[in-house]
């Protein structure tokens, strides 16, 4: 495969074009990279070639380094890993020296870089070795080093030259944050140089012009000074103080990558370039052995895009939704409504009141107005977007729908009535979907005329932000539903699993005892203290008492009553109970009520803990070991989603690992639980849950497949990496 | 096994370490200097007679790089087979020197020792000279580094110590500090500094705020709060390291944490056979010294585990020490210390310390030594122990016995 291609023109310009073949985007090979460098050989060699312009045939530029090469590349081992890299270090920095007298400095070709969209990871890498960049003036594309999302950091030299370029604080928002920019405000921050209608255009005109002074970064010019300072500079010094204290208290020591990028940054302060090349491709090479790293790519690049384009949608015709209908217009039916009609759906947004449902057009117009004042959004696409949705209390208004999603109250009553009166409307191929978070899907079903085209579609909240979506299969859902509620998805952008039918699905099954487990450690005495900074330093976003907060005790009292109706003699919470009882009997109700474990000023911002728990209950004198309840808080997690995979409600471990980061927020740097129990190796896990079941009862029990794994010694994706089932 | 003596202990007052301090006009090698003259007029020591002079010294750049203990010497009128060892354990530098030095002469290694130090903090910057524990990602993550004000703040926190009883050690600090100035209890340790001509630059500490009250320091803001709790955010590491505190109790503020002075002190060791050939008495002997490391995050707990260590050694109890000098790097340094050890607070620092007078970080350590000999001297009492937490976690101490 040829993924770049030269043409030499008349003036003696190159024309390196970049347009990797079947794909929508460019991303860079190892073979792609050793392409370009042929050329570059080429062009650097021929007489008649005065400069180069490298830019794309794509729209964008490019999407980064092939992330499934990054994974691969670690086979081979660290010295495979380090090897590669200072290949691609090399080729790159033949790109910057362009030929020229090293001692002189003169007589170099001029490179630059034409970017006509987007330009990430190594798509900005390669451009910052050029000597000038260009960039198209399109609004949609964006500019960045997002490496460190995925669990690595920017390892094709953009660390290194960013910093030098732009010193550790201008550079620290795009290596430590990934954040992205549109070409006027990545030109503004120094990222790139020009912003114009024309890039190859302008970039040819710039390389025809060039002089020798232009060729020679300021690292390689004499008396070169790091913006800012190095670290042993007075300035540098307390930069790089502060630096290491904010990402060491950000990420809570768990993420590696953040801490090697730093690594790689200060050692690389202190030496000439070639050699910070090098120190940042050991640590490159070390964040990539990194089992952490290769979690975090897998499930957060890898598998969640596989699910994001269907690899376990059933085989079926295209299910584009082009109108959806939404019955009740609460909290969840309002965020529906907003990003299907983002997404270009037409929308009926239906209430039994009209001034309900107008409400819950309005936040739409809400979020749409927030985007405004950030500049993220315009009146006209506001406009557009409240167009395609209609408030109404008539259900004739459902006509035409090609999807129905109901967000009504959480009563089977309720939801068989509107069932029926949407089904009354609704065409013969139309797909009838229910968000509900504790109903069973298959009795929900049987309110329908066609079972088969009854599925569960579950939103979290806030719909807008939260990234996944569970689908739902009753026990008549049939294989054109789910590849609708698969197509809905991919239309909204969000990332979906598909599981089967029991009680809180999948998200909430694991969710619920990590509360409780927090709730019983606090009834056992534990300093509130520890239990949140125990949960947080494993890298949970939220300890489990902040999370009752957020989400209210009011719904964990619901949920209890609902669980011991349902479970009978065999409920096992009566610790947990007890605890939010108590809290709800005293009024607090969590953060809606500016009262809940933690206090809140007037303004909503919360404060330290409720002096009130100390006396509820009191701190025992002997504390736990830290790690013994780090064990509990994420074991009483991970051991559940082997449950649900094991019982089969979980079909596919890639699904349980995406969906426990983007659904519950499960300590990312983990790559999700069935990730991280394979860290831990089977046997170890199997211990842990030995002695905790031991000390704390069942709920800690080995599930029998992490014990068969164990025996085996074999890893969850040893044997189900490529969506094998359980069973 | 031979015995170590102390036959002299000198200081130079403490001067503000500022532009306008008396001292800023004086170089550190020059004030290093004028006190080994000092020593050498004051016993009499011609050619050879000491082996070394150890100099302890924290910020070693600039005009306190390049070995400043043989700069000083040979800046002075000792003699230039006397060669000069530059050393730094931070705050415990002066009193490292001078346990070195004791140690050297129990061991035989020569009959006599110069050991002290200096810190012109006012010419030389605290932490110009960089520090990678505190900047090389790789150490600041493996140590959970915050700097010494916030780790003072952490002892405050983790063992219930108030913003007000830290401010009324402060207030006792200065109290201390004016009565034994107006008593002259320093004067056999006082060298004032002269200039080239005999004019005198400072005889006084002039640091000190004498009459400061509890109303005074409740003005102050704590110090390390904004670097703790917003920008870089050290509270943050620091409860990653200790994971029970829900937050940081921010108590220390320039008035009751250890002042930047200028100064530098000396103390003159040898064996019992360099006493009578230079017709010297011992004032006291080096009975035990101690070094310990600690955790580095919480930093500055050094004195309590050194002060068990140097007891255990010794087979000495808290009971068999009469006083106590603990250095007032930071408040909750001694009030911890006082905690641990229940000791009578009246005897310890009995005439103040760091809070009122200063800390010049390389001299302290040889300056406490002499400040408690004076004062077992004064008080005709017997056993003394001085100590000091260092920064990077760790802790010294020394036992002193009148003979």
């Amino acid at each position: 495969m040829t993924d770049f291609t030269m043409k030499k023109d008349a003036d003696g310009v190159a024309i390196i074009t970049w347009d990797v073949p079947g794909k929508s985007m460019n991303v860079l090979s190892l073979d792609g990279a050793a392409q370009l460098d042929a050329l570059i050989d080429d062009a650097l060699a021929d007489e008649a070639v005065k400069g180069v312009v490298i830019t794309s045939g794509k729209k964008d530029f490019a999407a980064g380094m092939d992330l499934n090469v990054i994974a691969g590349m670690k086979t081979g081992g660290a010295q495979a890993v380090f090897d590669g890299i200072m290949t691609l270090h090399r080729a790159l920095r033949k790109i910057e020296l362009a030929g020229m007298d090293p001692k002189t400095k003169k007589g170099g070709k001029p490179i630059a870089a034409a970017l006509p969209g987007t330009a990430l990871g190594i798509g900005l890498e390669l451009p910052l070795a050029t000597h000038r960049i260009f960039a198209a003036d399109n609004p949609k594309a964006r500019i960045g080093l997002p490496e460190i999302m995925v669990g690595i950091f920017p390892g094709g030299g953009g660390t290194t030259r960013l910093v030098r370029k732009l010193g550790v604080l201008g550079a620290s928002s795009f290596l430590l944050e990934g954040k992205l920019n549109e070409p006027a405000k990545a030109k503004s921050a120094g990222l790139i140089d020009e912003v114009v209608a024309d890039p190859v255009a302008s970039a040819r005109e710039w390389v025809l012009n060039a002089t020798d002074a232009d060729l020679v970064k300021p690292w390689d010019a004499k008396g070169y000074k790091m913006p800012g300072g190095e670290p042993y500079n007075p300035a540098g010094f307390m930069t790089f103080v502060g630096a290491s204290a904010m990402v060491h208290g950000k990420t809570m020591g768990v993420y590696p990558a953040a801490k090697a990028l730093l690594s790689a940054v200060y050692e690389g302060a202190m030496v000439p370039f070639d050699t910070a090349l090098k120190i940042e491709a050991r640590w490159f090479t070390n964040v990539l052995m990194n089992p952490s790293s290769s979690a975090m790519i897998r499930s957060l690049f890898i598998n969640k895009e596989a699910l994001e384009k269907g690899a376990n949608r059933p085989e079926a015709p295209d299910q584009t939704v082009k109108k959806v209908g939404i019955l009740g217009a609460g909290m969840m039916g309002a965020g529906i409504a907003y990003v299907s009609a983002m997404a270009g759906i037409e929308v009926v947004l239906i209430d039994a009141k009209q001034e309900a449902a107008e409400k819950g057009k309005a936040h739409s117009a809400d979020l749409l107005d927030k985007a405004i004042s950030r500049k993220k959004s315009t009146e006209a696409k506001k406009a557009e977007v409240l167009g395609r949705i209609t408030a109404t209390t008539d259900y004739a208004a459902l006509a035409g729908c090609d999807l129905v999603v109901e967000a009504v109250f959480e009563d089977p009553g309720v939801k068989a009535e509107v069932t029926k009166k949407a089904e009354a409307v609704i065409g013969p191929d139309a797909i009838f979907a229910t968000n509900t978070s504790t109903l069973p899907i298959s009795d929900l079903a049987h309110a329908s005329s066609r079972p088969d085209e009854f599925i569960g579609i579950h939103f979290f909240s806030p719909v807008d932000k939260m990234a996944l979506v569970e689908i739902i299969k009753g026990k008549q859902t049939g294989p054109r539903a789910v590849a609708k509620a698969l197509d809905f998805v991919r239309q909204i952008r969000k990332t979906p699993i598909v599981v089967h039918d029991a009680r809180f699905f999948y998200a909430n099954r694991c969710i619920i005892p990590y509360i409780n487990e927090g709730l019983r450690l606090l009834a056992e005495g534990t300093s509130p203290t520890l239990i949140e900074n125990a949960a947080k330093q494993m890298g949970m976003p939220l300890g489990p008492l902040q999370l009752v907060d957020e989400t209210s005790i009011d719904l964990g009292v619901k949920i209890a009553k609902a669980t011991r109706a349902a479970m009978g003699d065999a409920y096992p919470d009566g610790a947990v109970d007890e605890v939010i009882f108590r809290m709800a009997d005293q009024g607090r109700l969590g953060r809606k009520a500016n009262a809940g474990f933690y206090d809140y000023d007037a303004s909503g911002k919360r404060q330290g803990f409720w002096e009130g728990l100390a006396t509820e209950w009191p701190e025992a004198a002997e504390q736990p070991e830290f790690t013994e309840i780090q064990n509990r808080l994420m074991f009483v997690q991970a051991l559940e989603a082997v449950r649900a995979f094991e019982d089969g409600v979980l079909e596919d471990i890639r699904e349980g690992d995406v969906g426990a980061i983007l659904g519950w927020g499960f300590a990312p740097w983990t790559g999700g639980p069935f990730s991280w129990l394979d860290m831990l190796g089977a046997p170890r896990a199997v211990e842990i849950a030995d002695a905790l079941a031991k000390k704390f009862g069942p709920r800690f029990a080995a599930p029998a497949l992490l014990r068969d794994m164990a025996a085996k010694g074999e890893s969850f994706y040893g044997r189900y990496g490529k969506g094998q089932k359980a069973a | 096994m031979t015995e170590a003596y102390i036959y002299d202990a000198v200081r130079t007052p403490r001067g503000k370490g500022r532009p306008d301090g008396s001292l800023h006009e004086v170089t550190s090698v020059a004030l290093s200097a004028r006190l080994l003259n000092a020593v050498k007029e004051r016993s009499g020591l011609e050619g050879h007679a000491v082996e070394d002079v150890i100099w302890g010294n924290v910020t070693q750049v600039k005009e306190q790089g390049g070995c400043l203990a043989r700069s000083a010497v040979l800046e002075s009128d000792l003699d230039q087979s006397i060669p000069g060892l530059a050393i730094n354990r931070f705050c415990a530098s002066g009193m490292e020197a001078v346990n070195l030095a004791a140690n050297q002469v129990k061991g035989g290694a020569g009959n006599a020792y110069i050991a002290g130090g200096v810190e012109m903090m006012g010419r030389v910057a605290m932490g110009s000279d960089g520090a990678a524990i505190a900047v090389d990602p790789s150490l600041t993550f493996k140590t959970y580094f915050v700097p010494q004000g916030i780790s003072a703040d952490i002892i405050a926190t983790e063992y219930g110590f108030s913003r007000e009883e830290a401010d009324a050690l402060a207030v006792e600090s200065q109290n201390r500090a004016a009565l034994a100035w107006s008593e002259n209890r320093f004067a056999k340790s006082i060298v004032p500094v002269l200039d080239q001509n005999g004019l005198t630059i400072l005889d006084r500490d002039e640091y000190m705020r004498p009459g400061t009250s509890l109303e005074d320091l409740g003005r102050l803001k704590a110090s390390f709060q904004e670097m703790g709790e917003i920008m870089p955010g050290f509270d943050k590491v620091a409860m990653l390291k200790y994971p029970h505190l829900e937050r940081i109790n921010h108590i220390h503020h320039a008035g009751n944490s250890s002042g930047i002075v200028d100064g530098a002190a000396a103390v003159l060791i040898g064996n019992a056979e360099f006493g009578k050939a230079h017709g010297l008495k011992p004032r006291a002997r080096i009975r035990a010294t101690a070094k310990i490391g600690t955790d580095p995050t919480i930093m500055l707990t050094g004195p309590v585990p050194v002060t068990e260590k140097i007891l255990k050694d010794s087979g000495m109890s808290i009971s068999d020490i009469d006083l106590f000098e603990v250095n007032e790097a930071f408040a909750s340094v001694v009030l911890r210390f006082m905690q641990a050890f229940q000791v009578d607070p009246g005897l310890v620092n009995v005439n103040g310390g760091s809070i009122a007078m200063g800390h010049p970080l390389g001299a302290t350590g040889a300056i406490i030594i002499g400040t408690l000999l004076d004062e077992l001297e004064r008080q005709d009492k017997n056993v003394g122990l001085a100590t000091l937490c260092i920064a990077s976690g760790m802790g010294a101490a020394t036992i002193i016995e009148r003979v």
